[in-house]
């Protein structure tokens, strides 16, 4: 079985991406989901991953080429597969390709937004299938683009909606009352799909709403997976949170911004300009602080979903990285055994990004077994 | 992604919103709604170009047309800018300059000075610029270095629709005098613009492209034919940074040391005539400042010591070419000293 | 208004001459807009259209040595002046062989050679011009004039009140000409000047001023020669408010929608200047429809040849971007 290994499209706006390197060799076999290749795009870094499980027969791509998105970098296939037959299978393609034109827009899924009690909320998603849907929650100052490593992978067999909470992204920058608003409109949002029940995945802060929404509307969730979660404990980097609601200039965001990932290196100055622009649009910055005044005052949680979740009958899947430097990672490790906590080496606060290949294994599965 | 519309109807929708925001916001000029007393269609023109059309629809009291008459009505923006309103007033070509300039640099920008810091002169001027459109010696200029000269003076110059959009209501809403650089070029160019208002800072320079062999800094219209250079130059192997002011006064200086820094030299691409131009400027700050970082001499591409001429032959030669900037960044690179090209 | 020149008081040359001008204006500018349309002819232009009878008027008092300073507007004004036909049309082609050599086009034409001190890009540039033009005479003894062409909404402008005030103080040989064609761009003056007539100006600077009708080349005549005769003889400024519209709109590409339906169709119908022109004379049996219709032609081919040798004329040579800057430096 002979499988292209292409130039992934990461996100909405990616039209390209240059080739860093190969972290396999030719004929070294591969599973679904091993790294292959470290790409290098113009808002952040990532690993290709493979599609499917065979032998890497070819590696096509040139170190420090740049190319379109759905270009063949290589290809994967059996040891029984000849030669012969996999110069045809490139050839073949390689005739045929045509690069997505980047105003193409109609290739790619677009946007879409929902009203909920008066307010805009912007939603992607990704997938379709008779499995439970699944909504991706991104956390403070972020957006649904966080998920451009994981959104695709994440909708094999179900529908997967990643949404901008409300003042974030390009969802309405009214917050209301703060955390209870943004739960509420997550229900919102889900009685506007005709969404009975669905897994519902949060990152930092959106792990606290999602929590939240257990709390209150249990039979809405069919499983609660926290990526290095707010309301897990009492602490949170005040740096980090005071430092993104002040920073409104490039010199000042990036050392904050930095504090996402063990490696500082994938903060992009693309990714810096990105989070700048959020923040200038009209409502952002009060939203922020009402936000922060609410949930991360001073450097304290004073919202902690522990014992409520404890008690709560939905799975539940904690992913920490190991050198988180803004939730403590001692949150996930002082968690009952009643929770499976997978914490990740040499990753920090944004496994979904950082270790991408292995989050998505995790939640698959997660999902699966739920 | 967010929609795209066009770097004038980003203008007009800067300029929509901050008028529905705030009521004191009041913008006049020759024709900026067009037909007032005339028989015809009120609205019949929304400025020479289009950029105000359909605001006196939606704010009627918030939007006028002048007589001819610069001097008087800029200098009506100064006094209504001081005592309460926060006018944008249109100076329709930036060649009409010396018809109102004293207006300009004697007191709007000196009065909060003069007076000691007690006067607050909130107002902005949208002006015109840039040869490409044949329309010769007194309507293609780019003045804007007369303007950065003068202390108590912002400068806002945009390159896209982006940060046209974010340039205006950053404007309207900043308490000081900005001069608002409208390129007629790039009115019909579009990007992705949201749909919410926002502002983009002054003084702070946009990255466009990143390089690591040569820095480029290229001013309005000039970006674009910068990214040219860079597309062409990156086939033989130069890596160039496209660093964009956005505003040169105030100007982001520490962002083209940064760059500078970096690659070890300098091209400025500035449309402007040479003397006394922002090529200039930026050159010298730069050999002042960071001297020790540059590898060979600092390349300035500008237009020629000459008015803008009529003939299209002739301004194609006058307005700065993609193939000089990159002739410049190849200088640059090599360390070929002296004036690029043979001009 | 001022009464007119009576038609019998000019020969039958100057009435030929006058409506040779008309004509010659009324065809170049038609034949511009046809053109332009195409998409071939660079940048703005400005047609004169409709007002030809105050440029014929007007400049049948000069002499190559008196100066005019021209608007934007100004393909009627060269004409009048006596600029070569041809060379203007090279001109407003961008070509090497154009009256400025490419290098000014249709809102820079100029031919100082013929006094003819150029259109001008900037409302209001003229006037201060004209009265420097003023003062040399003066100072020289000449018996040379300075006549200054604004429109309605020219005359707004600081430097046109300033030169009203200024020529009449230094008591200079010049006439400023208002051409109120009804719109500064798009907007009226009902709207721009309250509806007063701007000849009125005149009485706040201590100078003469009168309306006139633009659309009668007598009733131009008449006044212009007046105005010119009181300045050549040492009586100082005065002021001539023509009233006349354009029948194109403010530049080529205007879709004019501040005008009201058939407004431009109305006004050729009972007010166009060659048609009154042409009713006087034949009428007066000084020129006969056949004369004219023979002026018709030869203007006629001269425009044809001028666009036809302006299309396949040789651009101008890169190195003329760099010349004419300085005398010397």
């Amino acid at each position: 079985m002979i499988t292209k290994l292409g130039m992934p499209k990461w996100g909405l706006s990616m039209t390209e991406g240059k080739v860093l390197g190969w972290l396999v060799e030719e004929g070294e076999k591969v599973d679904v989901g091993d790294g292959l290749a470290e790409v290098e795009t113009e808002k952040i870094n990532g690993e290709v991953e493979a599609p499917a499980p065979g032998v890497l027969r070819r590696r096509l791509a040139t170190v420090g080429q740049v190319y379109p998105v759905g270009a063949l970098l290589g290809v994967i296939a059996d040891e029984s597969d000849s030669d012969a037959e996999i110069d045809a299978f490139v050839a073949d393609f390689q005739a045929a390709f045509v690069p997505e034109e980047a105003a193409d827009e109609a290739a790619g899924p677009a946007t879409q937004t929902a009203e909920v009690a008066g307010r805009r909320l912007r939603y992607l998603v990704h997938g379709e299938g008779d499995g439970v849907p699944a909504v991706l929650l991104h956390g403070f100052g972020g957006d649904l683009n966080n998920w451009l490593f994981n959104h695709e992978a994440l909708s094999g067999t179900r529908p997967v909606y990643a949404l901008d909470l409300l003042g974030h992204g390009q969802s309405s920058k009214d917050v209301g009352d703060g955390a209870a608003t943004l739960a509420q409109s997550l229900v919102g949002f889900l009685d506007a799909l005709g969404v009975e029940q669905a897994h519902l995945a949060g990152h930092s802060m959106g792990g606290a709403l999602a929590s939240k929404v257990v709390s209150e509307h249990p039979d809405r969730v069919a499983s609660l997976t926290l990526i290095a979660s707010a309301g897990l404990g009492s602490d949170v980097n005040r740096e980090y949170i005071d430092g993104f609601v002040a920073a409104d200039r490039r010199r000042a965001m990036k050392p904050v911004l930095e504090l996402l990932f063990a490696d500082p290196s994938l903060v992009s100055r693309q990714l810096v300009d990105d989070v700048l622009r959020y923040k200038r649009l009209d409502g952002v910055d009060q939203a922020l602080r009402t936000l922060a005044a609410q949930m991360f005052p001073e450097g304290r949680q004073p919202i902690v979903f522990t014992d409520t979740l404890e008690a709560a009958s939905v799975p539940i899947l904690v992913i920490w990285g190991e050198r988180d430097q803004v939730m403590p990672v001692a949150h996930a490790r002082s968690l009952s055994s009643g929770f499976t906590v997978e914490i990740l080496e040499a990753c920090g606060h944004s496994p979904h990004m950082e270790r991408a290949g292995d989050v998505n294994r995790l939640i698959t599965q997660f999902w699966e077994r739920a | 992604m967010a929609r795209k519309i066009t770097y004038m109807q980003a203008i007009n929708e800067a300029l929509e919103q901050e008028m529905r925001r705030d009521p004191t916001v009041v913008v006049f000029g020759e024709d900026n709604v067009g037909g007032f007393g005339s028989p015809g269609e009120l609205d019949a023109w929304g400025g020479v170009l289009g950029v105000t059309k359909g605001l006196y629809g939606k704010f009627p009291d918030q939007i006028l047309d002048t007589p001819i008459s610069e001097s008087a009505f800029i200098g009506a923006a100064v006094g209504a800018a001081a005592s309460g309103l926060r006018p944008v007033a249109e100076l329709m070509f930036v060649d009409f300059m010396g018809v109102c300039f004293d207006q300009i640099f004697n007191q709007a920008a000196k009065l909060r000075y003069m007076f000691g810091g007690k006067a607050k002169i909130p107002m902005v001027i949208r002006t015109m610029w840039g040869a490409g459109i044949r329309a010769a010696s007194q309507h293609s200029q780019s003045l804007y270095p007369i303007f950065t000269h003068i202390p108590g003076l912002k400068v806002a110059i945009p390159s896209n629709a982006y940060d046209a959009k974010g340039l205006m209501i950053q404007a309207i809403r900043d308490d000081d005098p900005v001069m608002f650089f409208e390129n007629k070029v790039l009115y019909a160019t579009e990007a992705e613009v949201p749909e919410e208002p926002y502002t983009v800072p002054f003084g702070e320079a946009s990255f466009v492209r990143e390089g690591d062999d040569v820095t480029i800094v290229a001013i309005g219209r000039m970006v674009h034919l910068a990214e040219q250079a860079a597309d062409q130059l990156a086939s033989r192997d130069i890596s160039c940074e496209i660093v964009d002011p956005r505003t040169t006064s105030p100007l982001d200086e520490e962002s083209i040391y940064e760059s500078v820094e970096k690659t070890g030299r300098l091209v400025v691409a500035d449309e402007s005539n040479p003397r006394c131009s922002l090529a200039s400027d930026i050159a010298a700050l730069v050999a002042q400042n960071c001297f020790e970082w540059l590898r060979s001499p600092v390349k300035m591409v500008t237009a020629p010591h000459t008015p803008p001429p009529f003939s299209p032959v002739l301004e194609d030669l006058y307005v700065p070419s993609s193939e000089r900037i990159a002739e410049a960044a190849r200088d640059a690179v090599t360390g070929k000293a002296g004036k690029v090209g043979a001009r | 208004m001022t009464t007119a020149t009576p038609v019998q008081d000019l020969t039958k040359d100057q009435l030929a001459q006058a409506y040779r001008v008309m004509r010659t204006i009324r065809e170049f500018e038609d034949r511009l807009h046809v053109e332009f349309a195409t998409g071939e002819i660079p940048g703005f232009v400005h047609l004169y259209a409709g007002e030809e009878a105050i440029a014929a008027g007007v400049m049948a008092h000069l002499a190559p040595t008196d100066y005019i300073a021209s608007t934007h507007r100004g393909h009627g004004h060269a004409i009048a002046k006596g600029c070569d036909v041809k060379a203007m049309m090279l001109e407003i082609y961008g070509k090497a062989q154009g009256l400025c050599h490419g290098k000014g086009g249709s809102m820079h034409i100029a031919d100082i050679e013929k006094g003819m001190l150029g259109a001008n890009g900037i409302v209001g540039g003229g006037p201060p011009m004209i009265c420097g033009v003023g003062l040399s005479a003066k100072t020289r003894r000449t018996d040379q004039v300075g006549i200054a062409f604004v429109g309605d909404g020219g005359s707004n402008q600081g430097t046109f009140l300033e030169s009203l005030n200024l020529a009449a103080v230094w008591h200079l040989p010049v006439v400023f000409v208002v051409e109120n064609n009804g719109y500064a761009e798009s907007t009226s003056p009902n709207f721009h000047q309250s509806g007063v007539d701007v000849a009125k100006r005149a009485d706040g600077f201590g100078l003469p001023g009168v309306v006139v009708d633009g659309f009668d080349f007598f009733a131009v005549h008449e006044a212009a020669g007046e105005a010119i005769r009181r300045a050549r003889s040492g009586g100082g400024p005065s002021l001539l408010e023509c009233k006349v519209m354009r029948y194109y709109g403010h530049f080529e590409g205007d879709q004019q929608t501040y005008r009201a339906p058939n407004e431009v169709e109305d006004i050729k119908a009972s007010r166009d200047c060659l048609d009154q022109f042409a009713n006087r004379v034949t009428s007066a049996d000084l020129m006969s429809a056949a004369d004219m219709k023979a002026i018709d032609a030869e203007v006629h081919e001269l425009i044809g040849t001028a666009v036809a040798e302006a299309k396949s004329a040789p651009d101008p040579d890169q190195s003329d971007l760099l010349t004419d800057v300085y005398a010397s430096y």
